[in-house]
């Protein structure tokens, strides 16, 4: 009943305020403390939960028992073996994964929206395919493909290709898998840039004033379309720097499989380089997040910024836009 | 002639839109669609569009079919070096769902099932707290971080756990949990640190959800004398019962498919099925499994591919309530 007695200054408030999201700050001025202290204690144990198991991975590297307060466990990060050739690998496969995965998507969607329309749901299906299939079962069949090749291929030509794509060097075919995988998440933030943009407007414009095609795409389209092509480029690397399923079934030893076999030997070690990599990610995707926010404020009039949805905004939209079964496999 | 044709295929993607993209960011992308735009530029010829979408096309082929079809035609064959020579059999499917395998996908499931259910318990209330909180830099900061922590976990996460949880972690240590009855490398190990990513998935996923549900429908509700209670239980949860339904299934698959962090923790003490495929593959409990990992495999494609037939009617249910 007390909710019927409301203040004075409701009617007001719910009249004008377009704010959707606080219904809690609603409910009277003599249930306020309630929710308050509810809110707070939600708040309390979801940080200790988060925060916790990083703030102990910290204790733990700098506070070794027998040997006590010491920054050793970063110091040996250098010198552990297999540190350099891991984090190169994964660094070349990082690189060729986002220069590939832009190369197969980006003209595909232009097309897809300019002159092709009819594509969309293709191009969607086939870029959400690999949500279906989870990482290990994808390896399974990675692996019994490139045993065709001494099976069924060895008297061929192709023979070659498959010892090629499996060159421990670079292993192309990591990069195949790692491009595969990224498509579904790389899809959503590439179709959310764009469809931020008025595409067709921007490339009649260009093609008016006398731009070839190519000319149009590269200083109109592109330029354009910075934020999406960044934010794929992070999150696409942020898969890669963190990938295990697919390397360690198929016996290769990029940065997250040398962690593990580190983990056997020097326990200290190897939680230092989580903590590293994991620092490092997450500073590189808020600061992805802060960038994305900072790009899209000044558009809006303060008046409409609370009423905005946030998943609008490509940044925060390709962060909530997960491909379904994959990151963590 | 060409304008015409050019442009019914374009209007007609508008609608389509809204219900295009299955994910939930996708659905609310569309707050404000823009109108259509009629005329698609007449020059190009219509052919340049599928030729840029053919390496798209030719890629997927070959890099997600060659495998696909490995595993549904593997998973029907019998081993290579199999006495009697490769033929076609159900042996392996049988197989896959006998004996230790039946406990590996059983305990999936189990795992699945109970991380997603507790991480739609937690994660309703803490997104409820996050987006009602007066401070929005906190919420912006809970929304980006619940995208970090939701998206890129995996082998570091695990190791955090393990310096914490672990046999000889931090708060092991230091409370004696071990002597409690405490271990990381069980079940309820695994739960835990399931819990870290999968309840910022649930804040992700159900955000759009509680934005959408409208302060007029509490007004009305306390207006009606409904208490807070009466609010949830009859107006607010059953608007949020597809978003959280669709949340439940996106958490369950994504915990289904989890194979580093298990990896990473419990090496195989604890059965799971992605463990258990990785496991026949390089041949560490038994040689010549390859053909039963496929089947195995199949299996899970089948499980996942229900999930994602589940989830997105159940997307498009819930966004017709938000808008």
């Amino acid at each position: 009943m007390a909710a019927l007695t409301p203040p004075a200054t409701r009617t007001g408030t719910g009249a004008s305020s377009p704010a959707p999201a606080r219904p809690r700050t609603r409910g009277g001025g003599g249930r306020r403390g309630r929710p308050r202290l509810w809110r707070g204690l939600v708040a309390l144990i979801a940080a200790v939960y988060f925060l916790g198991p990083m703030a102990f991975a910290v204790l733990f590297t700098v506070d070794v028992p027998r040997q006590g307060w010491t920054l050793d466990s970063y110091r040996g990060i250098l010198g552990a073996p297999g540190f350099w050739p891991g984090l190169r690998l994964t660094l070349e496969l990082a690189a060729a994964t986002i220069a590939v995965t832009l190369l197969l998507l980006v003209p595909a969607l232009i097309a897809v929206r300019l002159t092709a329309p009819r594509l969309r749901v293709l191009v969607e299906v086939l870029c959400s395919l690999p949500l279906v299939v989870p990482a290990v079962a994808l390896t399974a069949g990675i692996s019994s493909v490139l045993r065709w090749g001494p099976d069924d291929f060895a008297d061929t030509p192709l023979f070659q290709t498959f010892n090629a794509v499996q060159n421990p060097g670079f292993p192309v075919v990591l990069l195949l898998a790692y491009v595969l995988m990224a498509l579904p998440l790389a899809y959503r933030t590439l179709d959310a840039g764009l469809r931020a943009l008025d595409l067709a407007t921007l490339v009649e414009a260009a093609r008016n004033l006398g731009a070839s095609w190519p000319r149009t795409v590269v200083q109109v389209v592109l330029p354009n379309l910075r934020g999406a092509l960044l934010n794929t480029a992070f999150l696409t690397l942020a898969l890669v720097l963190g990938e295990y399923t697919v390397a360690s079934i198929l016996g290769y030893q990029p940065f997250a499989v040398w962690i593990v076999s580190l983990g056997g030997s020097d326990a200290q070690v190897s939680v230092a380089v989580s903590v590293l990599s994991l620092v490092l990610t997450w500073l590189l995707l808020l600061l992805l997040a802060a960038a994305g926010r900072a790009r899209r404020l000044p558009r809006l009039p303060r008046r409409h910024r609370a009423a905005a949805d946030p998943a609008a905004d490509p940044t925060t939209a390709d962060l909530n836009a997960r491909p379904t079964v994959r990151e963590n496999s | 002639m060409t304008t015409a044709r050019a442009a019914a295929p374009s209007s007609a993607a508008g609608p389509s839109r809204q219900g295009a993209g299955g994910g939930p960011a996708a659905a609310t992308t569309d707050a404000a669609p823009r109108a259509p735009r009629k005329d698609v530029p007449r020059r190009r010829p219509r052919n340049a569009g599928w030729l840029a979408v053919l390496p798209l096309i030719v890629f997927v082929l070959v890099v997600f079919g060659l495998p696909a079809f490995a595993i549904v035609t593997g998973a029907f064959k019998t081993a290579p070096g199999a006495p009697g020579g490769v033929h076609w059999t159900t042996g392996n499917l049988t197989q896959s769902v006998h004996g230790a395998y039946l406990t590996a996908l059983w305990g999936s499931v189990r795992l699945s099932a109970l991380t997603a259910a507790l991480g739609v318990v937690l994660g309703l209330p803490l997104a409820h707290a996050v987006l009602t909180s007066p401070l929005r830099a906190l919420r912006e900061a809970v929304l980006a971080a619940s995208g970090v922590l939701a998206n890129f976990g995996g082998v570091p996460l695990a190791f955090a756990f393990v310096a914490t949880l672990g046999n000889s972690g931090e708060l092991t240590r230091a409370l004696d949990l071990t002597g409690h009855g405490w271990s990381l490398y069980s079940f309820t190990g695994l739960t835990v640190v399931y819990l870290y990513f999968l309840v910022p998935l649930m804040v992700l996923t159900i955000t759009p959800a509680l934005e959408g549900l409208r302060t007029q429908w509490r007004e009305a509700a306390q207006n009606n004398g409904a208490t807070t209670g009466q609010y949830w239980i009859h107006v607010a949860l059953p608007v949020l019962a597809p978003s959280l339904l669709g949340g439940f299934v996106l958490l369950f698959g994504s915990a289904f498919a989890a194979y580093a962090t298990a990896a990473a923790i419990v090496g195989s003490s604890v059965p799971l099925i992605t463990l258990q495929i990785a496991n026949a593959l390089s041949g560490n409990v038994l040689a010549g499994q390859g053909n039963v990992a496929l089947a195995l495999s199949l299996d899970m494609i089948v499980i996942a591919g229900a999930v994602m037939a589940l989830y997105i009617p159940l997307q498009r249910r819930s966004a017709r309530w938000l808008h």
